[in-house]
């Protein structure tokens, strides 16, 4: 059985629907508080699930880059261990550094909460290994900072290494703007491939009875 | 001393915030005055020092470790006795 760790800040209001997708998944989760400073040994995966950690303030995801249990998320990830950020989670790897590129205030400076098509660009990751790479997926979207920026040297650098792995699309697949994002990114990964960032919510797509279960496919990649 | 922090969207960073103002500002007859507007933060501290050098190597450090995102701001320390 694999191990998920999620992470909990003051302000995290997803912690719940996580553990519950991946426990769905077959995996054991355990939820662990910000104040904590070590990652429990075993562990497969950690997860930085949405939310408005520190109430978003200075920035969203700014103050909880600071928090005890970062190092260790850190060090984790610097050995090679596989880390998911989903929305506000993506937004506290790329103020880590962890994640590259920046979240800003959507582009029109709405919060956006719908569900939203997207599109996997590359599955050569185990994030989305058990998708095919131009499948369309819906998802829940819910951000105010969502807006992702990266500077053209670095944009490139992220084509040149697969890394962009999500984009905002239409039900047909072609590319939409959805807050702003540059190229409409909706999910990357870093340069080594084991830690990824996406402002949609896969763990709140897992039921058909709750509109769709397309999170599924897109989380099960984890516990392979 | 004090420090005043001005923190902004850096110059080629789209300012949605600062665009719609800009946008408004027109509507209500300025559009002759005004070029451009950008719309950042103040942070004011009150720092235990009156060592400028050291006042202004800390408060640099704050911002590069988390004040400001320089990855899309930039940011600009006063220093006031």
């Amino acid at each position: 059985m694999k191990n998920v760790v999620v992470l909990q800040f003051p302000g995290t209001n997803c912690e719940y629907d996580t553990k519950y997708a991946f426990e769905k998944l077959g995996a054991n989760v355990n939820i662990i508080w910000h104040e904590d400073k070590i990652i429990p040994e075993n562990t497969d995966l950690i997860v930085l699930p949405g939310g408005f950690s520190y109430g978003d303030y200075l920035r969203s995801g700014a103050l909880a880059k600071h928090a005890n249990i970062m190092d260790a998320v850190k060090i984790y990830a610097s050995n090679g261990g596989k880390v998911l950020g989903i929305c506000n989670g993506f937004q506290i790897l790329t103020e880590t550094g962890l994640l590259p590129g920046a979240l800003k205030r959507n582009e029109n400076l709405h919060f956006i909460s719908k569900h939203q098509t997207i599109k996997v660009l590359n599955n050569k990751n185990s994030f989305l290994s058990e998708l095919n790479n131009n499948d369309i997926l819906n998802i829940p979207v819910a951000h105010h900072d969502g807006n992702f920026f990266i500077d053209e040297n670095g944009l490139k650098d992220m084509q040149d290494n697969d890394q962009i792995l999500l984009q905002y699309c239409d039900e047909n697949g072609v590319a939409k703007i959805l807050n702003g994002s540059v190229e409409q990114i909706a999910g990357i990964c870093n340069k080594e491939k084991n830690v990824f960032g996406l402002m949609p919510h896969p763990e709140r797509a897992m039921e058909t009875l709750l509109g769709c279960d397309h999170g599924v496919k897109m989380l099960e990649g984890f516990l392979k | 001393m004090t420090a005043i922090i001005n923190i902004a969207l850096k110059q080629g960073v789209l300012d949605s915030a600062g665009k719609a103002s800009h946008h408004t500002l027109d509507t209500l007859g300025f559009s002759s005055m005004v070029q451009d507007v950008r719309i950042g933060k103040q942070i004011t501290i009150k720092l235990n020092t009156n060592d400028e050098k050291e006042a202004r190597e800390q408060v640099t450090k704050m911002c590069e470790d988390l004040l400001a995102n320089t990855v899309i701001e930039d940011y600009d320390i006063t220093l006031e006795a």
